[in-house]
């Protein structure tokens, strides 16, 4: 039985704020593997090529066929616990903080025998098991021993809490609250136990349909926020960015268009200005705060979430200036992610398909609700990953991506 | 995995000369300094010149950037057999069947055999997260609990499977704290007494304190030569009956239980032409008492499974029935990294030598050192043994 999390107390503000510190983060490349794989919520082993074995841990060619043709294959992950520890003395300083620390070693059934971080669910062992991957808070990939079935409050359990960014009992700030995705991603963050959510407006005077029906939400403050404006942007972090736990970034500025069918730079310009510098300004302003307070208890700074779009990873040609300014975002992240690295706050990158909304009218479906990507945000938090694709276009442009960028490149330009 | 072929006995070939460089918690020397020590014990036991050790054999963790070549320019040896072995426990048994096998063979007529390695406060929290690649993508980001947590595994599983219990363990930890009691370089002093280990802190369930062994510095060394030349220089000397070495035996097994002993005990006792009940004593690689247990059972003094049975039945002390690590083994001794692998042999030298430094075991004629060791990921993947002999007067 996994107790309830119970609600964090009120921090004491004499007490000094601690430092974060990260579990061992150093991998072999090979073992880089698991970590890519579970950035995405999948846990995948190294399967040979040739002869079919899966092995554990990750090496350079197989060990039985000693093939070096090697790939990353999905796994179901059962297995049988074979024994079980509980480490209350360790050599490192951030399990040291931690101990005790329960740990599993499982035989998996498709063969390897695995060290992994033991579910507080599991059964005493002998028991099944299902092996999940997970990213610690060094933002590598681990292994997670998981009962079989689900149990009552499995993700309030101490040790998964650490390589997640659940949003029950945090704080949280959405950046735009005017966009049907704002509004639903802060409804979905109000039910999945959010303690405060901040939700930001920029130009008070634009009424947007149910933006109004937030405020009457009992976690809600409502928050003028201009991302384009970098005064609002700073005032609004000196007054709250001490606070906030987990930052969504739903702010967006969307118009059609390529290049050759509109003049002049000021649509691109206002894209970039929301997308891509309010990223930079909020980075700025935000995350200097957060990274002081990514140890902070129970319900520490733990995440920050951009809304990208899957057109940031190939450009769109009939969005064209749009993609663009995604793309330019993208790349943003990933050093503002390598920034937050060091202090264990996990970006999560979100790249949906096409969202029905105005902007995409004339798209044809599958089209992504903006109830279905707030809850794939409210997964990605729940999951701990880093990068998500929701929706069926999001997957296909993502699958035919990894499979050769320039044969997308190519197809989208006709 | 074929067992062994029939291989050449080590006629002619000895091992004299036993040294222990004492142990200490912690030292501000590098390894180098205990090398040099250990082969400045090795000449003035045996009373040769520097200049007549022609073959060296290293076994230390704590050489780097350094190996074995490195080291001897470091001490002005000149040698024209060399050797490295960074294999822990097991380092001790290879380092001897090599030598055995170079001086046989007229490659060198005096090999020093040196197990040696230092330690400074943050040294083993340090070479845990290197000590090899599967360690630090696999187990040190899971709770960093080092080799306690991996034993801690195979303990749990083992009591389960077989009904050992902690009282099983604690006897031989006890009877290994009383030989250590006779042993003037044991790291531990105190007298252990059964509760005093039941009770002992947790460490990494079932693991508790006294299961340990206590990470240190120091060296152990012997010299292999002809059996001429130790008589020549009047020094005392054992016999190799016969030895064993297997790697990654069993790589199948789901978890370790068993070690590669279990294919070579037929040949070691063969070729010694001894049977287990002719054995007067056993140096077990004793990083954790488990390990014993499987080493006793895999030897063949009892079936798989019996090792509980067998340890209630006996007392493991230099006085009573069938003993054990005489000296007090790493965990009464201390394990000064790759020394540990040393520890058995040297002090087996010293029981069928006369050359006691612990208590002696009385008319011991046959004794086998065990070597175990290298848990790069989740089993110790190294083992071997050694059946050594008194000479025959």
């Amino acid at each position: 039985m996994i107790p309830p999390l119970p609600k964090p107390p009120r921090k004491n503000p004499i007490l000094r704020t601690r430092l974060p510190l990260l579990p061992p983060s150093a991998r072999s490349r090979a073992a880089l593997g698991l970590t890519a794989a579970a950035s995405r919520g999948r846990f995948e082993l190294q399967v040979c090529n040739d002869c079919g074995a899966v092995q554990y841990p990750p090496r350079e060619s197989c060990h039985r066929c000693l093939s070096g043709k090697l790939c990353w294959r999905a796994q179901e992950g059962s297995g049988e616990l074979l024994a079980t520890t509980t480490v209350r003395h360790s050599h490192d300083t951030f399990f040291q903080e931690r101990v005790p620390w329960r740990l599993a070693l499982v035989r998996l059934d498709v063969g390897p025998t695995v060290v992994a971080h033991l579910h507080a669910g599991c059964p005493p062992a002998p028991a099944r098991v299902r092996l999940g991957a997970r990213l610690d808070k060094a933002g590598q990939g681990v292994l997670v021993a998981f009962p079989m079935d689900e149990v009552p409050n499995m993700a309030d359990d101490r040790q998964l809490r650490e390589m997640t960014c659940d949003p029950k009992f945090r704080k949280v700030l959405v950046t735009d609250g005017k966009s049907a995705v704002g509004q639903a991603v802060v409804r979905g963050l109000a039910a999945a136990g959010a303690d405060l959510i901040w939700v930001g407006h920029a130009e008070p005077w634009k009424e947007t349909a149910r933006f109004a029906e937030l405020a009457t939400l009992p976690q809600v403050a409502l928050l003028p926020l201009e991302l384009t404006d970098s005064q609002s942007v700073r005032e609004i972090a000196a007054e709250i960015g001490g606070k906030v736990d987990i930052l969504i970034n739903t702010a967006e500025v969307h118009r059609t268009h390529g290049i050759s069918s509109r003049s002049g730079v000021e649509t691109a310009r206002a894209e970039m200005d929301v997308n891509y510098f309010g990223l930079l300004r909020l980075a700025q302003e935000f995350a200097p705060a957060m990274r002081a307070r990514a140890a902070d208890g129970q319900s520490s700074a733990v995440a920050w979430v951009n809304l990208l779009s899957i057109y940031a990873l190939s450009n769109f040609p009939p969005h064209g200036t749009f993609s663009a300014s995604k793309a330019a975002a993208l790349s943003l992240s990933q050093c503002l992610r390598a920034e937050m690295r060091s202090s264990a706050i996990r970006v999560i990158n979100v790249f949906p398909g096409p969202i029905d909304d105005e902007w995409n009218q004339t798209l044809p479906a599958p089209k992504l609700s903006a109830e279905a990507l707030a809850k794939a945000i409210l997964s990605a938090l729940q999951d701990g990953v880093e990068d998500v694709y929701p929706g069926d276009v999001a997957q296909e442009w993502l699958a035919r991506w990894q499979e050769s960028p320039k044969v997308l490149e190519k197809e989208l330009s006709i | 995995m074929t067992a062994n072929g029939s291989s050449r006995d080590y006629r002619d070939v000895v091992l004299a000369a036993p040294v222990t460089v004492p142990y200490v918690r912690y030292s501000i020397r590098s390894a180098h300094w205990f090398v040099a020590q250990a082969l400045a014990r090795l000449l003035t036991a045996s009373g040769l010149r520097k200049a007549a050790v022609d073959g060296l054999s290293l076994g230390s963790f704590m050489l780097a950037p350094d190996t074995a070549i490195g080291v001897t320019q470091h001490l002005g040896v000149t040698v024209r057999w060399l050797d490295h072995l960074p294999l822990g426990g097991a380092c001790g048994i290879v380092a001897l069947r090599r030598a055995l096998r170079a001086v046989q063979c007229g490659d060198a007529e005096v090999v020093a055999c040196i197990g040696a390695d230092t330690n400074s406060v943050d040294a083993f929290r340090q070479s845990l997260g290197s000590f090899s690649v599967f360690a630090r993508d696999a187990v040190f980001p899971y709770g960093s609990g080092g080799p306690n947590a991996s034993f801690a595994f195979l303990t749990d599983y083992y009591m389960r499977r077989y009904g050992a219990t902690r009282e099983d363990f604690g006897k031989i930890c006890v009877a290994q704290r009383d030989n250590a009691l006779g042993y003037p370089h044991a790291i531990f002093k105190k007298k252990l007494t059964l509760p005093d280990y039941l009770n002992a802190r947790l460490i990494a369930d079932p693991i508790r304190l006294f299961d340990c062994v206590m990470p240190c510095a120091g060296a152990e060394a012997f010299l292999v030569m002809t059996r001429q030349r130790a008589e020549s220089l009047n020094l005392p000397f054992v016999t190799v009956r016969s030895t064993c070495e297997r790697h990654n035996a069993f790589p199948d097994d789901p978890i370790q239980t068993r070690g590669g002993w279990v294919l070579d005990r037929e040949h070691l006792y063969g070729a010694a032409g001894i049977d287990p009940a002719d054995v007067d004593f056993v140096q077990t690689y004793d990083d954790y008492p488990v390990m014993s247990v499987i080493q006793l059972e895999d030897l063949g003094f009892c079936a798989k499974g019996e090792g509980p049975e067998f340890v209630r039945r006996h007392t493991f002390t230099t006085d009573g029935s069938f003993p054990i690590n005489t000296s007090g083994g790493q965990l009464s001794v201390g394990q000064a990294g790759c020394a540990a692998g040393f520890l058995g042999l040297v002090e087996s030298i010293r029981q069928l030598t006369e050359c006691n430094l612990a208590r002696p075991v009385a008319n011991a004629r046959f004794g086998i050192a065990v070597g175990y060791g290298m848990i790069t990921y989740d089993r110790g993947l190294c083992s071997g043994a050694a059946v050594l002999s008194r000479a025959a007067t």
